[in-house]
């Protein structure tokens, strides 16, 4: 059987942590990186005693979750508790939800090169976090080769969002595309960091795969500990192939955790993983239900911004951009708001996204400067626009003023009349500078009318170098040839 | 459903319970003593009754996101049975 | 009569009156405390030194007049299981030996905002589990009415502490019956509150949806003056009640005529105690007496409510104790690896009962059970509360026997588990239904032991079973016959 016979069926499991200034069932505070043990009070560290309740907030962001992910809100939704023992795990149970998730029954709308494809979000349930464990001691400081752990709670129980989606991804590329397009969305709505360096946002990913055209789904695994969508493409790709060797071999895939080896660039199974855990469910006794009456959950509706994909269409639309530029645009918040004010100044939006997607955003990266640091507006920009797309200038010079607006904040206008850089377009100069050209070039001219039309760039730059790059590109290009055919 | 002393080394194990074989052996006859009157449940006709986890008819219970003193770090380490550099140490875990 | 035993309402005149000071009553309370304690071993821990520095405050407060309630000044025992800061709490547990919580329980910063002074942690069933404060890992508790039987169990040491004049009244717990048992075998007062009414944030948990914490007193008037300063709805508890707390002593006092009293047939099985049929028949006939009117009513499903609670409870229970893993705080018994220490730490810290119930517990709720006894037992407990429910239609308190017969010997119910758990047959339901019930003495047996009448109310209706309580209590001298110490 060859590899391509087989057709790849993967879930994606995303762990968000929620930017709630307190966690979920105590007021600690949230904030990431400070010294061991230092944000931690009697209810997160599980004393004996103490007792969860609920943030109020961590539900409001839940919520809108579930929206942007056109999720049916429930009306009886409970906390339940998953026993199980880990070091991370102050009470040797986590607070989760089992069977009456807060949202369930979504979908995200993803583009990738073959179109637009809808991924089903089966749930989005609220949940707190365990707490860190650093592996020392041994060899490597990895988990499978320490002699002991060191555990720090700071982060047990800060508010998590679990977004599983159904098993409707079919490719690396396609799972790639969904992690974008719900991060994107998350923050939007402003609910969390989606940091995955500080572990605000986590991806586990159920892979199997099945010969194409059956029905069942073959074994999957669950690969964890990938730490960038780079890697959860990479590790799919891999878990794939994998898979189909067992499969060729007439082997069976066996049902595991596996992790994602970033030195060996492999999945590898995590031994010791005893039998499946028994987590016995039960309802949560501390806490009572979430019954949320339906005004409050239209409401948080309302309050949702536009989101990527409505934006991503509006744009399309409203802006005739392509769907490509539409999403490039769209992909942070802040990025299409400072587009939008800028396509509403210009008589020529396309245009002006070309030069934020190209020219901007290079010297942005190359400066390390974000949005907030320009020292120009929209204006400027759809300033510069207008005179390239009157001909003022051409492009080459347009991008020597781009610079001096991205450096200096100088307008466009101000700088071509100071310059003296306005185009020449007079038909006369161009062609006394082009006769001069063609004198000075006879053979080129010669190959020219022997065939090779080709020359006729390097023509053309002789008169622009002549012009010290003022000349109209397209009449000189124009006049030359009507020279030369003549 | 009688319980095996195997049901009851399973259980043991889930509960993280240390069990010699003689314990395993009483616990087996006193846990299935219970579990037998504990079956008198079992008579009752149930199929239309709803499962009552308080007995409170509450809901809804929320707090405001507002930040709270937490524990100094030497006040959530002063139980610990063994700390090191502001974390709870434990042994090897796999 | 010594000051010591006194109640609280009647030292309370004393330190206001300024004829002796808190110093005074507590130097005097912790003498006798130790002198007895030989024989009863009510306590884990004695505060002698905290106590007094407490008093020293507590006189201040009495001096200037301001901020004075009933409390101030006045020595109370605490049951171990309640989270008091920087003082050992051990719920009677090896696993807790030496931890110090770093927080108050809410109703020891209640007690400590009246003024009251603590004396000491009180001696208990083993996380709370069990009927006879037998299975303490630290000592046995003597009733204080014969030092050869138990004190009933799990607030074994709370009710010993208040029956030996040890300290004015004492906070026990009840899940199942802890509080209203031991109550009855040691002749005191001993209240279980609505499910809500008082806040858990502190009380080490046995079973979540069961567990409230309860006063345990010399009469009926201390009850009251207790509830007041304990109940009321906590924002650290998010199954607390927000409902107002009255004055329970307003309403206490007054006539029970016209008080519709229901007696469950079932609660009357065959082959009871004669004494403890005899002694509840004529506490029934002395509240008619009273005024109050009697009608025979049905708790139909209460056969069943042992067996629901016993796979609620220690199902609640696997949970809450699974927290005690040698981690974090506590005892911690070195392995090779985690699970090795999870599992060596766990066998060591607990004693048999515990683990047993934990067993229960995870079996009842592990894969393939669930629906058969978790599921099961929650649809029982909806059964059982319809039934109270449908009674309190047509009554306003229910009146049992508290337990099957009086206090036993040491060593007659340890063998089977099973003979241990039907002591709390008649107490059971009402933890299970979160219904507020007292105990409260109504005979003495022939061999000299104390034996309760319980009382059981309509969800947050106190006032009413204390005012039932009261009358009873004033009409008879039930409450102010004291025990001898005596071994037999």
């Amino acid at each position: 059987m060859a590899f391509e016979d087989y057709e790849p069926v993967i879930g994606l499991e995303v762990h968000c942590e929620l930017k709630t200034a307190t966690k979920l069932f105590c007021g600690c505070p949230t904030t990431f990186g400070n010294e061991a043990n230092t944000q931690v009070c009697p209810v997160c560290l599980g004393l004996p005693g103490t007792l969860p309740v609920m943030n109020g907030k961590a539900v409001e962001f839940a919520v809108k979750i579930g929206h942007s992910l056109n999720c049916s809100i429930a009306d009886y939704s409970k906390m339940d508790r998953k026993n199980y023992y880990y070091p991370d795990l102050p009470k040797a149970y986590q607070v989760s939800q089992y069977d009456k998730p807060l949202n369930y029954g979504g979908h995200l709308d993803i583009v990738t090169k073959e179109g637009t494809k809808r991924i089903g979000v089966t749930r989005a349930h609220l949940e707190e976090d365990a707490g860190k464990l650093v592996h020392a001691g041994g060899k490597s400081g990895r988990l499978d080769s320490s002699d002991y752990s060191l555990a720090d709670y700071n982060r047990g129980g800060i508010p998590l969002v679990e977004i599983v989606s159904e098993p409707d991804i079919r490719s690396s590329e396609e799972a790639h595309a969904y992690l974008t397009a719900l991060k994107s969305i998350l923050l939007y709505i402003d609910v969390s960091d989606c940091n995955m360096e500080e572990g605000s946002l986590r991806c586990d990913a159920n892979v199997s795969i099945r010969k194409k055209g059956t029905e069942k789904f073959g074994t999957r695994t669950e690969i964890k500990n990938m730490n960038s969508f780079k890697f959860v493409k990479q590790a799919i790709e891999y878990e794939i192939k994998r898979q189909a060797a067992v499969l060729d071999k007439g082997e069976r895939v066996i049902q595991e955790s596996r992790l994602w080896d970033v030195t060996e660039n492999k999945t590898k199974s995590m031994r010791s993983k005893e039998e499946a855990h028994d987590y016995r469910y039960f309802p949560e006794p501390d806490l009572v239900p979430i019954i949320l009456d339906k005004a409050y959950v239209q409401k948080l509706k309302a309050e949702l911004p536009e989101l990527p994909g409505a934006k991503r269409t509006r744009f399309e639309k409203d802006y005739g951009l392509t769907a490509y530029d539409a999403g490039v645009l769209t992909a942070e918040q802040e990025l299409a708001q400072w587009f939008e004010v800028g396509a509403k100044v210009t008589k020529n939006p396309k245009g002006f996204a070309n030069w934020m997607m190209g020219d901007m955003a290079a010297q942005m990266k190359e400066q390390e400067k974000e949005l907030k640091d320009l020292k120009f507006d929209q204006k400027k920009l759809a300033e510069l626009v207008d005179l390239v797309d009157a001909e003022t200038i051409n492009s080459k010079q347009a991008k020597e003023v781009f610079l001096e607006l991205f450096n200096e904040g100088a307008s466009p206008a101000e700088v071509v009349k100071t310059k003296g850089m306005a185009q020449v377009s007079d038909p006369k100069a161009i062609e006394a500078a082009v006769d001069k050209v063609l004198a000075e070039n006879p053979n080129v001219v010669v190959d020219y009318k022997g065939g090779k039309q080709g020359v006729i760039g390097f023509l053309v730059g002789k008169v622009m170098q002549a012009s010290q790059g003022k000349a109209n590109p397209k009449m000189v290009n124009e006049i030359i040839k009507k020279k030369l055919d003549s | 459903m009688a319980l095996s002393e195997k049901d009851v080394q399973y259980v043991a194990k889930l509960a993280r319970l240390e069990v010699t074989e003689q314990e395993v052996a009483k616990y087996t006859q006193q846990l299935g003593n219970i579990l037998g009157y504990i079956e008198e449940m079992s008579k009752l006709d149930t199929s239309n009754v709803e499962p009552l986890t308080h007995p409170l008819d509450m809901k809804n219970v929320f707090r405001e996101d507002v930040v709270k003193p937490s524990l100094t770090q030497n006040e959530v380490l002063s139980n610990g049975p063994e700390v090191q550099g502001g974390h709870f140490k434990v042994p090897k875990i796999m | 009569m010594e000051l010591y035993q006194k109640t609280i309402h009647e030292i309370a005149a004393d330190l206001k009156a300024k004829k002796v000071s808190s110093v005074e009553l507590t130097k005097a309370t912790m003498a006798h405390l130790k002198a007895v304690e030989p024989k009863v071993q009510s306590f884990i821990t004695v505060t002698e030194e905290a106590a007094l520095a407490q008093a020293a405050e507590a006189d201040k407060r009495l001096a200037s007049g301001n901020d004075v309630t009933p409390l101030t000044g006045v020595p109370l025992g605490i049951k171990d299981l309640l989270c008091t800061k920087g003082v050992q709490t051990t719920c009677a547990s090896k696993m807790l030996e030496g931890f110090k919580p770093p927080y108050n329980a809410t109703v020891v910063e209640r007690l400590n905002a009246a003024g009251a002074i603590m004396v000491g942690k009180t001696n208990m069933d083993e996380f709370a589990m069990g009927s006879s404060t037998e299975s303490s890992y630290y000592q046995k508790t003597k009733n204080p009415w014969n030092l050869s039987c138990v004190p009933g169990g799990s607030s074994g040491g709370s009710a010993s502490c208040v029956s030996a004049d040890q300290a004015f009244a004492s906070l026990g717990s009840d899940t199942g019956g802890s509080i209203r048992q031991p109550a009855a075998l040691c002749g005191i007062v001993g209240l279980k509150p609505t499910y809500g009414r008082v806040s858990r944030y502190g009380l080490i948990a046995f079973a979540s949806s069961l567990d409230q914490i309860g006063p345990m007193t010399k009469d009926v008037e201390d009850c009251a003056l207790m509830m007041n300063a304990i109940a009321g709805h906590d924002p650290k508890d998010s199954t607390s009640a927000d409902v107002a707390v009255p004055d329970y002593t307003t309403e206490m006092k007054k006539s029970i005529k016209g008080l519709k009293i229901g007696i469950p047939k079932e609660f009357f099985p065959e082959g009871m105690n004669p004494e403890v049929t005899e002694a509840t028949k004529k506490a029934i006939e002395q509240l008619k007496s009273l005024g109050a009117e009697v009608h025979e009513i049905s708790l139909p499903h209460s056969p069943y409510s042992l067996a629901a609670y016993y796979v609620l409870a220690p199902s609640e229970a696997s949970s809450n104790l699974a927290r005690y893993d040698g981690v974090r705080y506590g005892l911690r018994v070195p392995g090779e690896n985690i699970v090795e220490m999870y599992s060596k730490t766990r066998a060591a810290g607990f004693g048999p009962e515990v683990k047993r119930r934990i067993m229960l517990g995870t079996y009842a709720l592990s894969s393939g059970y669930y629906d058969a006894y978790y599921l099961k037992a929650l649809k029982v407990r909806r059964l059982i509360k319809q039934d109270y429910d449908q009674a309190f239609a047509k009554v306003d308190i229910i009146v049992t026997p508290t337990v099957p017969n009086p206090a036993f010997k040491f060593g007659e119910k340890t063998d089977n588990p099973l003979t241990m758990y039907l002591e709390d047959i008649f107490t059971i339901s009402i933890n299970i239904a979160g219904l507020p019930a007292l105990s409260l003495p109504c005979g003495i047996s022939k061999t000299d032991l104390p034996i309760g009448l319980q009382m059981i109310g309509k969800p947050f209706d106190e006032a009413t079973l204390l005012k039932a309580a009261y009358a009873y209590e004033q009409s008879t001298d039930w409450h102010k016959r004291k025990p001898t110490l005596k071994e037999s």
